[in-house]
């Protein structure tokens, strides 16, 4: 059976949460592998951990300066672990920048079709299959893979299950001194994962804040109902650009795009830029004081009213059910 | 030093934009076509670096249908030097394998020593195009900045990740790709919308850059679209008036839909 090879990505060794997703995606087009790119003397249990996961084999790129240098040590080992593999029919990646990226870049070196940040994946006779969304969710796309390998990226939340485990077999590739020409990470600046909060791509619940908050103090009433209903949170580009919070909680056409099964704008008034990036989403409950909002036009269930009461009610409504001890689900 | 630009010409995301499924295509009817905002984020920090050195021209690159030459103006007004609209009907329907290798033919073997694009479009949205032509033109890749700083021989800046950013370097040359959290674009000046009716715009074809045109458009690209279906749009649900009872109400609706 052919090798659907799948970019572990990790940090220091701790596979980041779409490992599993990638591998269960990729145990529908083949045999699943991983392909693991590591500083010298680190990571020594992760082709154990990914065959856990479902990797039947595991190539290991071991790279002096793999976290220094940005992005080609991924390509080449990729590249190398296509080239090992030989009967390879679809390369995985996440939806990271760093992912995206290999993957464009590999799709030029292998001569291969680039399909990106793909929502459902599946075998056919000729080919994969892969479905897109296209303008915030407005339409579905179905595309293939016209010639060579198909390189996909698999947006987060879109490929239940797991693959089942498989005895990993290791295979230490060699990609050979970065001839390619590279930019160098000179400092690192990012936030420890601190927040036990789900990855806004990835979270069942999102609840964002526009400007309707009027304050980056008030957004905090934002993150207290995120948190009585564990979900991530998210923003209008309004209340980013306001500086009410961190531009990575932004969802709409210049964020992240998430299709939750549950969606509360708080203050949003629902400008076709954030519609954008959340109209896929199951449910839409939205609370704004203009009735004229257009977020209402695509609300489930609307209330207008002020989020400063309206909220605080809500989440102590929320509360109250948890306490009562009413299953979850 | 020479800067070469790539904008885009895109749907307005203001407007309705559609997808024409018997084409398979972006309707590019639907709404204005416009250039792409972030792509007035790429001009500008190219304008900046003029600015700071000497010696240094800007050069604006498009691919698209004759009306892409809109966005080109759009960069000439802003401060762009030149301008290069590679315009070939066979190109409709590119994918980013398609487009960057187009790219690529009409960049290279002009001694660029930096490129400057949007980190993504807003219509396609791959963000791939800026990654792949760093590998077909051999530079190094530094994207996703929102700061672009040349100094010396190298372009650096802070590249934005999932949870914060880093700081990175790169020698030149170097495919650079900007976020909308890069410096906000200028307005063109009444003075620069009539000095770049006289600035140099060169218009190319497929055979011109020495490609053939047998590969190019979306009857050839390396990723096939086989089916386009619009979502139903959604209609509006239930709306309520804050009455003093709306959050315990939103509470229970939540809980009759089973999401709490």
């Amino acid at each position: 059976m052919s090798q659907v090879l799948v970019l572990a990505e990790h940090v220091q060794g701790e596979l980041k949460n779409n490992v599993a997703e990638l591998l269960a995606a990729a145990a529908r087009l083949g045999e699943p592998a991983a392909v693991v790119v590591r500083q010298p003397g680190t990571g020594a249990q992760l082709t154990a951990r990914l065959g856990e996961l479902g990797a039947a084999a595991v190539y290991v790129a071991d790279v002096e300066e793999a976290d220094a240098l940005l992005v080609t040590p991924q390509v080449a080992a990729l590249a190398a672990a296509v080239a090992a593999a030989g009967d390879v029919s679809a390369v995985l990646v996440g939806t990271s920048i760093d992912s995206r990226e290999a993957a464009a870049r590999l799709a030029v070196r292998l001569g291969a079709a680039f399909l990106s940040d793909v929502v459902d994946l599946a075998a056919a006779p000729d080919g994969v299959r892969a479905t897109q969304q296209a303008f915030g969710g407005a339409y579905t796309v179905t595309a293939t893979a016209a010639r060579g390998i198909p390189v996909i990226s698999l947006r987060p939340n879109s490929v239940p299950g797991t693959a089942p485990a498989a005895q990993a077999q290791e295979i230490r590739l060699a990609p050979g001194p970065n001839m390619a020409a590279a930019a160098r990470i000179t400092a690192r600046h990012e936030g420890q994962a601190v927040s036990t909060r789900p990855e806004l791509t990835a979270a069942d619940i999102v609840v964002s804040g526009g400007r309707g908050l009027g304050s980056a103090e008030n957004f905090v009433l934002v993150e207290q109902l995120a948190d009585a209903l564990g979900a991530a949170v998210g923003a209008s580009r309004a209340a980013v650009d306001a500086g009410y919070c961190a531009h990575t909680m932004q969802v709409g056409q210049t964020g992240t795009t998430v299709s939750p099964n549950l969606y509360l704008a708080l203050g949003i008034s629902g400008a076709i830029q954030h519609r954008a990036g959340m109209q896929s989403a199951k449910t839409i409950v939205a609370i704004n004081k203009d009735p004229g909002a257009p977020i209402f036009e695509i609300a489930d269930f609307g209330v207008v009213g002020d989020v400063f009461t309206v909220v605080p009610q809500l989440i102590e409504a929320v509360n109250a059910r948890q306490a009562v001890g009413s299953p979850a689900g | 030093m020479k800067i070469a630009v790539l904008v885009k010409q895109v749907p307005d995301t203001y407007g309705d934009r559609r997808m024409d499924p018997a084409t398979r295509t972006v309707d590019r009817g639907s709404a204005d076509p416009v250039i792409d905002e972030i792509n007035e984020r790429a001009v500008e920090a190219a304008l900046q670096i003029k600015e700071a050195g000497d010696g240094v021209t800007v050069t604006a690159v498009t691919m698209g249908p004759v009306r892409a030459v809109e966005a080109l103006r759009k960069a000439l007004a802003m401060g762009a030097d030149s301008a290069v609209h590679i315009c070939d009907d066979t190109l409709a329907g590119s994918d980013a394998m398609q487009t960057s290798e187009v790219l690529a033919a009409a960049l290279a073997g002009r001694d660029f020593d930096l490129v400057i694009a949007g980190n993504e479009s807003t219509d396609g949205r791959t963000a791939a195009v800026p990654a792949m032509l760093a590998e077909r033109l051999g530079m190094a890749q530094l994207t996703f900045l929102r700061t672009v700083t040349v100094s010396g021989g190298s372009v650096s800046g802070e590249r934005m990740t999932g949870n914060g950013y880093v700081e990175a370097q790169a020698p030149l040359p170097a495919v650079v790709s900007v976020t909308e959290q890069s410096a906000e674009p200028r307005f063109p000046k009444f003075r620069g919308i009539m000095a770049a009716k006289k600035k140099p715009l060169q218009t190319l074809t497929l055979a011109e850059l020495g490609l053939p045109g047998g590969e190019a458009g979306g009857e050839n690209s390396w990723s096939r679209v086989l089916d386009v279906t619009a979502r139903p749009a959604r209609t509006a649900g239930t709306v309520v008036t804050d009455d003093g009872t709306a959050g315990t109400q939103v509470a229970e609706y939540l809980a009759a839909a089973k999401l709490i």
